[in-house]
């Protein structure tokens, strides 16, 4: 499996994914400067965290325009796996391919710190080694990740089981204390906890090893139904 | 608005108008930076204010023949890049340049 890493001029995590990414798959994971539009060689595209373009206009506004997005863009057509995490997620929402927006914390503080999360999806391409419920422990580091939709919005994505993770307790103020969201396809996840940051016990958690292996898994699945099968695709999204 | 200071009559000649564009957060969205300064203004003594939001304001000049062409353009780019529809709305105003149509290229 081969993983992108998309660096933006203020991106400030993405090499702590690509590390991460790297020792917990044994994959190959390039770190791809954002000029570059063709991301066809890539199974899996990671937009990390950081400040991209300084937050000017807003969070993920200006790395919209990117030449990447519009890889981007493709791969998450074509059904491949795409997580935007942090600044990473504000750049989904600003371009629209997950819904909602990310705003000022509520309580105007930034939050550094180990956040509970509940994984309310487990059977998605970025959840299926979690337990359902399970309360997992990854670090949140943002000002701005208090997540909003409009309320018909978020009755849209609560049924459609496109919450994926939710914070234990309100640390931002988000709606419906939602900490990530995946696209209806289910192969598009956002979320503002750093997963990069769990996965060596001397980072105080290791909980997100799994996600990072849940992609792998779902890759590999769909690699052998892909062999496999003559007329299925072997793509799967929620559910 | 201001009237065009030369018409174009066809000649292809061109307004600098000056939009000033405000955006907000929509009134239904909380505004935690509102609220803060709104709190500031209480404890200075300031009982009277009341329902303080924070906005952007940006500033730029479009060329256009006529006020509607400008309003246009001024509309598409907010749509696109200078607000995010989720949850902020925007108003803008439009000005032409006061020294007449023409900018020396």
């Amino acid at each position: 499996m081969k993983w992108a890493v998309i660096e933006f001029p203020g991106s400030n995590c993405d090499r702590d994914a690509v590390q991460a990414i790297a020792a917990v798959t044994g994959d190959v994971v390039d770190l791809v400067w954002h000029q570059e539009a063709a991301l066809d060689p890539y199974d899996a595209i990671v937009l990390p965290g950081g400040f991209s373009y300084g937050d000017y206009l807003r969070c993920g506004a200006i790395a919209r325009f990117s030449p990447a997005l519009a890889g981007v863009r493709a791969a998450a057509a074509a059904g491949k796996l795409v997580l935007g995490i942090c600044n990473g997620f504000q750049i989904l929402t600003e371009s629209g391919l997950l819904p909602g927006a990310l705003l000022r914390n509520r309580q105007l503080q930034f939050r550094c710190e180990v956040a509970e999360l509940e994984v309310v999806q487990p059977d998605s391409p970025f959840t299926a080694l979690y337990q359902p419920g399970e309360v997992i422990r990854i670090p949140i580091a943002h000002g701005e990740g208090r997540y909003y939709a409009p309320p018909a919005t978020l009755d849209e994505l609560e049924q459609g089981g496109r919450v994926a993770f939710r914070y234990a307790r309100d640390v931002n103020g988000s709606e419906r204390r939602i900490a990530g969201v995946l696209n209806p396809r289910g192969n598009v996840l956002g979320l503002m906890p750093h997963p990069e940051r769990a996965v060596f016990d001397w980072m105080g958690s290791i909980d997100g090893v799994r996600l990072f292996q849940s992609m792998r898994a779902f890759w590999q699945r769909q690699s052998v139904a892909a062999v496999s099968a003559s007329g299925g695709s072997g793509q799967r999204g929620l559910g | 608005m201001n009237q065009v200071l030369q018409t174009a009559n066809g000649t292809g000649a061109q307004t600098v108008w000056t939009a000033l564009v405000q955006v907000w957060l929509k009134p239904s969205v909380f505004d935690p930076q509102g609220r803060a300064v709104e709190e500031a203004l209480h404890t200075l003594g300031y009982a009277a204010a009341a329902q303080v939001r924070v906005g952007k304001c940006m500033q730029l000049q479009v060329r256009a023949a006529r006020e509607e062409e400008a309003a246009d353009l001024v509309r598409q780019m907010c749509d696109q890049v200078l607000c995010n529809p989720v949850m902020e709305t925007y108003t803008f105003t439009l000005r032409a340049k006061a020294d007449g149509a023409e900018d020396a290229p």
